[in-house]
């Protein structure tokens, strides 16, 4: 399990941990789960265009995460969020149906897109997508403390000179560049998982916000650490396993909290 | 900046000097309205001021032009006498509506914390001197007891302390406080009360709270800014609250009358069914019309 | 047909032998019918908040059609029991503020899809079928036979059923659930009723037309419409009626589209009927732009 091309697998299923750990911590902090499903799903069309284009496929879906982060996010500025994302999405899918027509070779490789293909890293591969990990880490420690103001009490940021707007249009940057570099991983249907589940479930365990980030970061990994494990030795897709293990994270860390509450006061309530 | 004769008795035009604060002419058009109209006064280091008014009179939209979120027709405010730069380092301020998630691994501390240099980019490096700093800020807010708890848990009244306590960790020349009292019972409106204006006058820090009820503020404060109409009366409490200036205000007659220190400010028709408490008057304008 | 000089001159416009193939009165009628529906349960999703579960629930129905081609059972039911499934488990994880809801909604749609990729998985090594991801995931309207047209009615009018026996509280809990709460009306058990109604409408409109135009069917009308008008009755009229229109030109531009190249393969009707969603959705942006910009703020 641990020679061969297995380390590839297990060098870039890390990055890719590390990196859903960190911007996912801002992702649930900021209520942005949609967000984080939209943009890598709505990025295949990209990979789609690419392909028909002749293009690299990375570079696709580089254009349209961003493309589809950005619109989000100035539409999102008057219109309602969900609806925004929603529609953004359809868009990119629908622009991606119409690219897939047009090409003849492009089913096959849907599947692979869609679910990602760990087990198929090959060697080169992962140099690029820690370069871009690296990237999205600095992005995150540079904006860490104006996107925490920013998401917790807005209207204060902006009385300090923290635009909202400026912030969001920042984080769903990251989101597109973190998708980018997941996406051709785990595919775009189960990045999110892992942006979501992992901190959701550490900010069951801890409340600070450095700490919660670490924990993230450190469950994400046990994560995808199992879910490769799994998928080598009973064949079944990496995808199931990170889906189940992220839902089971956050189930127990749901669980925590009930437990904690039944064994100790509130605070005081309003 | 031209001086205009007012016809409102008790309006003071200051020059711009030692005021903290100085908003001169301030005229704010939304949607065809005029919100504002030419509002000025200014407010010195450590003055207790309340910005009362009825809901809608304008005091958020005045706080937001103060803050620089919102952009006037016409008029200019002063900061410590130059204009308001994009960051606004003086002004501390706490906003009227806040939601903070129960979930959030936030504690109070952290959120005190990010007060101090939340504007720059980074991550903060933990140190003895930031933690002391931010206890002595949970101590002057007396918020020290739930310093470890997960902020968005806290009751609306703590996590208002703790908002202040962010607020003042930057330490500013002003804090401004949109409507802290309106959703708090009377025990905990005065305990607020008598912590803000504790803070104004140990630490020489004007404050600014707007209001729709001014009886909670009237033994603290130094100065009051009282708005309707979209015009603004500035001045003590004993040279503003008064029929003549009031009645000059709403356009038309209006009687204060004083009961047992508290203020009662009525439509004046002489009519025994127009008498309103000041709490019923201000949803403001309907008594006048 | 009658009219051969009416015909001619919307020639270039609808081409031809439109009405004539049976593949494209159906998916008139078809889209119609789920336009209507998901305009319908779109208001009340918009006006919750709640799209990111309308659109969780329409990728989670592939697993519905593959656990169906896995098990030899018609798609349908594949699809309805999915759709009941996940929005039951949905509701029992109970959010009920926005942001926990959604990531309640992303955490049932993670694990969902990784059930999804299993079953793929074992539906690939079983019937050695591929490609099946594709066509759930996009469906084509112009591949529903006509002898699904009763159950699509019916299913339909079970949503619009469950919708209009609820107007008035669902209305009410969904614009305020503490006024819905203080009038003594019962936020939760309506709150699983939306969903039921939601995970039909949406099996429906999966099953049709693919998940893509699921959710834009769902979505895009139903918030043009509020845009346009306040009142939720005209909103649910409105809706409907821009996405039927929407399912039609649509149809009509996908049928035409075959003309267009020289290679004979049309545009995807998802792709058509997107655009026009999403366009009309910006379009309805416009006059609060304008009046922005021209009364300043």
């Amino acid at each position: 399990m641990f020679s061969g091309f297995m380390v590839n697998a297990w060098e870039v299923a890390s990055i890719v941990a590390v990196v859903a750990g960190l911007v996912g911590f801002f992702v649930v902090l900021r209520g942005s789960a949609f967000v984080a499903h939209a943009v890598p799903n709505g990025s295949f069309a990209g990979a789609a265009g690419a392909s028909l284009v002749g293009i690299s496929t990375l570079v696709g879906l580089g254009v349209f995460s961003l493309l589809g982060a950005l619109g989000i996010g100035v539409l999102g500025r008057r219109g309602r969020h969900d609806v925004v994302t929603a529609l953004a999405l359809v868009m990119m899918l629908g622009l991606g149906a119409l690219f897939v027509s047009m090409s003849v070779e492009y089913a096959p490789e849907v599947d692979s897109l869609l679910f990602g293909e760990v087990l198929g890293i090959a060697g080169n591969e992962v140099a690029p997508t820690a370069a871009l990990a690296l990237a999205c880490v600095a992005a995150i420690a540079l904006l860490y403390r104006p996107l925490m103001l920013s998401s917790v009490l807005a209207e204060v940021g902006e009385a300090r000179g923290v635009s909202s707007f400026r912030m969001e249009l920042c984080f769903l940057t990251v989101v597109a560049l973190a998708s980018t570099m997941t996406v051709p991983v785990v595919g775009t249907l189960l990045i999110f998982s892992l942006m979501i589940g992992a901190p959701a479930a550490a900010r069951s365990f801890t409340d600070r916000p450095l700490a919660a980030m670490g924990l993230s970061v450190a469950i994400a990994l046990v994560t995808v650490w199992s879910a490769i494990a799994a998928s080598y030795t009973t064949n079944y897709p990496v995808g199931f396993f990170v889906g189940s293990i992220s839902a089971g994270a956050y189930a127990l860390g749901r669980g925590w909290t009930a437990w904690r509450r039944r064994a100790t006061p509130l605070p005081s309530v309003t | 900046m031209t001086r205009r004769d007012e016809q409102i008795p008790g309006l003071e035009q200051l020059a711009g000097g030692e005021e903290i604060l100085s908003v001169q002419g301030i005229s704010v058009r939304l949607s065809g309205r005029e919100v504002l109209r030419e509002v000025s006064f200014g407010i010195r280091p450590g003055e207790f001021t309340g910005l009362i008014g009825s809901n809608g009179a304008g005091k958020t939209t005045l706080f937001r032009v103060i803050l620089g979120l919102q952009s006037a027709s016409a008029g200019q405010v002063l900061l410590d006498g130059r204009p308001r730069s994009h960051r606004n380092p003086l002004i501390g301020y706490v906003p009227q509506k806040f939601l903070l998630d129960p979930d959030m691994p936030l504690r109070a501390r952290d959120l005190v914390g990010l007060g101090i240099d939340a504007h720059r980019f980074g991550i903060p490096l933990p140190s003895r001197a930031r933690r002391a700093l931010i206890d002595q800020m949970l101590q002057a807010v007396d918020a020290d007891r739930f310093g470890d708890a997960r902020v968005g848990q806290l009751s609306g009244g703590e996590q208002q302390r703790v908002l202040i306590a962010h607020a003042l960790i930057a330490r500013p020349k002003l804090l401004l406080l949109d409507e802290p009292l309106a959703n708090l019972d009377l025990r905990a409106a005065q305990e607020v009360v008598a912590l803000l204006a504790r803070i104004a006058a140990e630490q020489q820090i004007a404050v600014l709270i707007s209001a729709h009820e001014m009886n909670p503020l009237l033994p603290v404060m130094d100065r009051i800014v009282y708005l309707a109409g979209g015009r603004a009366a500035s001045g003590t409490t004993a040279e503003v609250v008064r029929a003549d200036v009031l009645s000059e205000l709403y356009g038309s007659h209006v009687d204060v009358l004083n009961v047992h220190g508290r203020v009662l400010v009525v439509a004046g028709a002489g009519d025994a069914s127009d008498l309103h408490g000041h709490e019923a008057a201000l949803p403001g304008m309907e008594i006048v019309q | 047909m009658s009219g051969a000089p009416l015909a001619a001159l919307l020639a270039p416009v609808i081409e031809p032998g439109f009405f004539a193939g049976e593949d494209v009165r159906v998916a008139i009628v078809v889209g119609a019918v789920v336009a209507i529906v998901s305009g319908t349960v779109g208001v009340f999703t918009v006006i919750r908040g709640q799209s990111f579960a309308g659109e969780a629930l329409g990728d989670l129905n592939t697993p519905g059609g593959s656990a169906a081609f896995l098990v030899g059972v018609a798609p349908l039911w594949g699809f309805v029991a999915v759709s009941v499934v996940a929005a039951a488990v949905m509701e029992l994880i109970g959010i009920q503020r926005p942001r926990g809801r959604d990531l309640a909604t992303g955490i049932v749609l993670g694990a969902g899809l990784g059930v999804a990729a299993l079953l793929l998985y074992l539906d690939s090594t079983v019937h050695n079928t591929t490609g099946a991801t594709f066509t759930i995931l996009f469906g084509s309207v112009f591949t529903v036979g006509s002898a699904t047209i009763p159950l699509v009615v019916l299913l339909g009018m079970a949503v619009l059923g469950i919708v209009a026996a609820l107007y008035r509280p669902l209305l009410l809990s969904s614009v305020s659930a503490e006024m819905a709460a203080a009038r003594g009306i019962h936020v939760r058990a309506l709150g699983a009723a939306y969903l039921l109604a939601l995970a039909l409408a949406v099996a429906l409109a999966a099953m049709t037309i693919g998940a893509i135009l699921s959710t834009a069917l769902l979505v895009g009308p139903a918030a043009t419409a509020l845009r346009l008008t306040r009142r939720p009755g005209r909103a649910i009229a409105l809706a409907g009626l821009l996405g039927a229109a929407a399912m039609w030109l649509g149809i009509l531009l996908a049928y035409d589209s075959f003309a267009w190249s020289s290679a004979g393969t049309g545009w995807p009707v998802s792709f058509f009927v997107v655009t026009l969603i999403f366009l009309a959705y910006l379009l309805s942006g416009l006059p609060g732009l304008l009046r922005r910009r021209s009364g300043g703020s």
